[in-house]
């Protein structure tokens, strides 16, 4: 019998809201956070709508209570990481409550980023270039991955263990994994886990050059799609074992049952015809839950918007469900793709759906991929019976994750 | 410049841009430049549309033109003196 | 775990150690580059011609621990590298720069995706497994090791290729040089891969006894864990140690009070003088130390008299970053 993984805490910040209350009521009114660019200085500003957290960085850095010279990525992250402590209720004195009746926890922090401090570095780059000796070293100390962690970490007073994944869009559902496998292990007592991307010239001008980037607002899921539009955010879970369950003595409703990681080995970018990776991955995570594919009653699909990958998941979808489709939909239409922080928030949407019995629509989907009426669901439903939802998250370099999650 | 000089020139421009392990010699123009030719990709493709836009101000209006203009160092050519032709008329 | 299959390349000419043995030299270029093979015969050139330095190093490093370990496919793939592929960043940094946002070419900007050298193996094998890029610092290769470590125990009688890469370009050495990281030892770079499994085999190398990563501990509590892996209450004691101690190290205490919890009169070798500095350098002393529990080929005067049987490798940094793997003959 598999140890169960309970979430007992979300934090989220993404351009549909600052907290997860306002994600949610976001998802609930059909209202995206897509649009032109405000905050990110670019040439493309009028070229390509995204999804941009609506603050300033220092906005952000009042929310977080930070001073000094901090990378976007940070403070989204501590803002979403911070949050889902507070939820869990491990918050106290401006920081991780380590002290549980007596006990002192081991309490891990795996975040995830692809571009890290890269907001600040692509800043501090053009005096660089002039001459090597110029431009303010603070603009880099976070450039690296690892210094986001860093500085997330500090913020929150975590020191037992800290680690960072980055395999692109699948990096925060890679995350939770392995967050859910040090706490089965007993290596940790809580693992905060989670994603965080800023938006940065880098990825936007990364993403142009593979010219997937729709100039109109995305169309996941939808055959007319012309590819997807970037966005920005953090989400983070706090996630426990039953033995610290037991201790903190929280009603938690979900469980992460399930979960699976697969290499597409087809292309660095582009994912294959027959979606091999991303099948392995759902197959994977099914199995794990020992749940028959009939059961899944929903799934927050991937859905970036692009051609290839929407046409290369639903056909692994159909591989592994065959005609017998369950609902699904891709959030991606109201907060754009955010990177390493979207199999993080949407971990915390799929969560949402099983506990409020709700579907989010995907947006402005015409004519779905998935032709079968109701499949692809494109008007809020409330559902009853929703026990097994699955959450797709995939990458660059064939890197496919699917996260199983079900009603305790 | 003649198609002859233009050919030769797409040639090393190719290898250039691509990092190509070949000489211009051993890349005959008529020979198919994607999966059995050169064995160039999808990525490559996008490559050269820049390629275009950079060296002969000629842009591709969307990534599916691709196939069809990338066929061959011949096409490339072909398609090259068309644009150019209608941009100078 | 065993390591029943491992490659470096570094600085120093190690790539062909098995059979060419290693003429041990300090590393004295300020920015140590990659002593590279020849790349013909072991990469396609079709596919080489988008590889930076430290795919190239990653991705030959680890077909050639395959290789050794004879192990086709292996179950997971395990990546660390704490600056990611810097060159191709700083290729497209450069040009957007340059360029102001138009007419960017896509390769580097794919090709700087921190998970490049680990899907560059997966996609080289067709291999469909677990694929994983860890990229905490001076943890990096030690945290994917210690996922090596629990996939094996979930998953018995499987293989996990685990490694680290990472590469020094001209724009990080300019950086880290204003940061001062280069004031005591001269920059490096490197590649290591492992395969490991849980049990020996007629490749074996060594075995990897324990490995511990510590961020901001106090320094009792680094010595209580160097007390604890080493105490000579163990019926084996350590033979060498293999040191992250730079030339003149801030840090030189610490590195001598770990010494001395970790027993009597270790020798010490400190590695860094061969590889250079830089994150994932214990990468390259774990392959080091496996290459002389293999071969039992410590210069003479730098190791125990008797063929080491024992190895401990400790570094830290000054962001406080401390990991300790202890190696076995076996």
């Amino acid at each position: 019998m598999q140890q169960a993984i309970y979430l007992a805490g979300r934090g989220a910040i993404s351009c549909i809201g600052n907290n997860v209350a306002e994600n949610i009521a976001a998802l609930r009114e059909g209202s995206a956070g897509l649009g032109p660019i405000r905050y990110l200085s670019t040439v493309h500003a009028a070229s390509f709508p995204v999804g941009e957290v609506k603050a300033t960085n220092t906005e952000l850095a009042q929310m977080a209570g930070w001073s000094g010279t901090n990378s976007r990525t940070s403070l989204l992250g501590f803002i979403a990481a911070r949050e889902a402590l507070q939820n869990a209720g491990l918050w106290e004195n401006d920081r991780v409550k380590q002290q549980i009746n007596g006990k002192r926890l081991r309490i891990g922090l795996i975040s995830s980023t692809t571009v890290a401090g890269m907001d600040l570095t692509e800043n501090f780059f053009p005096a660089f270039l002039e001459n090597a000796a110029a431009g303010k070293l603070r603009y880099v100390r976070q450039h690296e991955a690892g210094a986001t962690t860093e500085r997330i970490a500090a913020g929150l007073g975590i020191k037992d263990y800290l680690n960072t994944i980055s395999t692109a869009c699948s990096s925060s559902a890679n995350a939770i994994m392995l967050g859910a496998r040090l706490l089965k292990a007993g290596q940790l007592d809580i693992v905060l886990a989670g994603g965080t991307d800023a938006l940065s010239k880098f990825t936007l001008n990364g993403f142009n050059t593979l010219m997937i980037l729709d100039q109109q607002l995305c169309q996941p899921f939808d055959k007319q799609r012309r590819g997807l539009n970037l966005g920005e955010g953090a989400g983070f879970l706090v996630l426990v074992n039953e033995k610290t369950a037991a201790l903190l003595g929280g009603n938690y409703t979900v469980k992460l049952a399930g979960y699976a990681n697969a290499n597409d080995a087809h292309h660095q970018t582009a994912s294959s015809p027959d979606g091999t990776g991303s099948y392995l991955a759902m197959k994977g995570a099914l199995e794990m839950a020992g749940v028959e594919p009939a059961a899944i009653g929903y799934i927050n699909l991937h859905g970036t918007g692009t051609q290839n990958n929407d046409s290369s998941e639903s056909t692994a979808i159909q591989r592994l469900f065959g005609d017998r489709f369950p609902a699904m939909s891709t959030t991606k239409s109201y907060t754009g793709h955010t990177l390493a922080a979207c199999g993080a928030l949407e971990a915390i949407y799929s969560a949402v759906s099983l506990e409020e019995q709700v579907l989010f629509p995907s947006l402005r989907v015409q004519q779905p991929v998935i032709e079968e009426p109701g499949v692809v669901v494109t008007q809020l439903r409330q559902v009853t019976g929703l026990r097994h939802v699955l959450s797709n998250s995939f990458g660059f370099g064939g890197n496919c994750s699917s996260l199983f999650f079900s009603l305790t | 410049m003649n198609r002859e000089q233009l050919v030769e020139e797409l040639k090393q421009q190719i290898i250039e841009q691509l990092n190509l392990q070949v000489k211009p010699a051993d890349i005959v123009a008529s020979d198919p430049l994607f999966n059995e030719g050169l064995g160039l990709d999808s990525i490559d493709a996008l490559e050269l549309i820049v390629l275009m836009q950079q060296k002969y101000r000629i842009k591709l209006a969307n990534a599916e033109d691709g196939p069809k203009v990338f066929q061959s160092v011949d096409t490339m050519a072909d398609f090259i003196l068309a644009n150019q032709t209608t941009q100078a008329g | 775990m065993f390591i029943n299959g491992a490659s470096a390349i570094s600085p120093l000419p190690v790539f062909d150690a098995l059979t060419k043995g290693i003429n041990f030299e300090f590393l004295t270029a300020a920015k140590g580059r990659v002593a590279e093979p020849d790349y013909s015969n072991l990469i396609d050139p079709k596919l080489i011609r988008r590889m930076s330095r430290i795919i190239r190093m990653g991705v030959v490093t680890a077909l050639d621990a395959l290789k050794q370990a004879a192990i086709a496919n292996p179950d997971a793939i395990l990546t660390g590298t704490a600056f990611g592929c810097l060159e191709d960043t700083g290729v497209f940094l450069k040009r957007l720069v340059e360029n102001k946002e138009e007419m960017l070419t896509p390769t580097a900007f794919i090709q700087s995706t921190h998970n490049t050298v680990g899907a560059q193996v997966a996609l080289l094998l067709k291999c469909h497994s677990y694929n994983n890029t860890y990229v905490q610092r001076a943890h990096s290769f030690e945290l994917s090791l210690l996922d090596a470590q629990l996939w094996l125990t979930e998953h018995a009688g499987q293989a996990v290729l685990v490694g680290a890469a990472d590469e020094l370009t001209d724009y990080s050495y300019s950086l880290l040089e204003r940061f001062g990281t280069f004031k005591h030892q001269c920059g490096g770079e490197g590649a290591a891969y492992f395969l490991v499994q849980s049990a020996a085999s007629a490749s074996s190398w060594a075995e990897i006894e324990t490995i511990h990563t510590l961020y901001q501990p106090t320094e009792e509590e680094l010595l209580e864990l160097v007390r604890s892996i080493s105490a000579p209450a163990k019926e084996q004691p350590v033979d060498l140690i293999l040191s992250g101690e730079e030339n003149h190290d801030e840090k030189a205490h610490l590195y001598m009070n770990v010494k001395a919890a970790a027993g009597d009169n270790i020798p010490v070798v400190n590695y860094k003088q061969f590889c250079g500095t830089y994150p994932t350098a214990s990468a390259f002393a774990c392959w080091l130390g496996a290459y002389w529990l293999k071969t039992g080929t410590i210069p003479a005067g730098w190791g125990p008299v008797m063929p080491a049987k024992r190895i401990l490798i400790y570094q830290t940094d000054n962001l406080g970053y401390h990991s300790l793997i202890l190696l076995k003959a076996c």
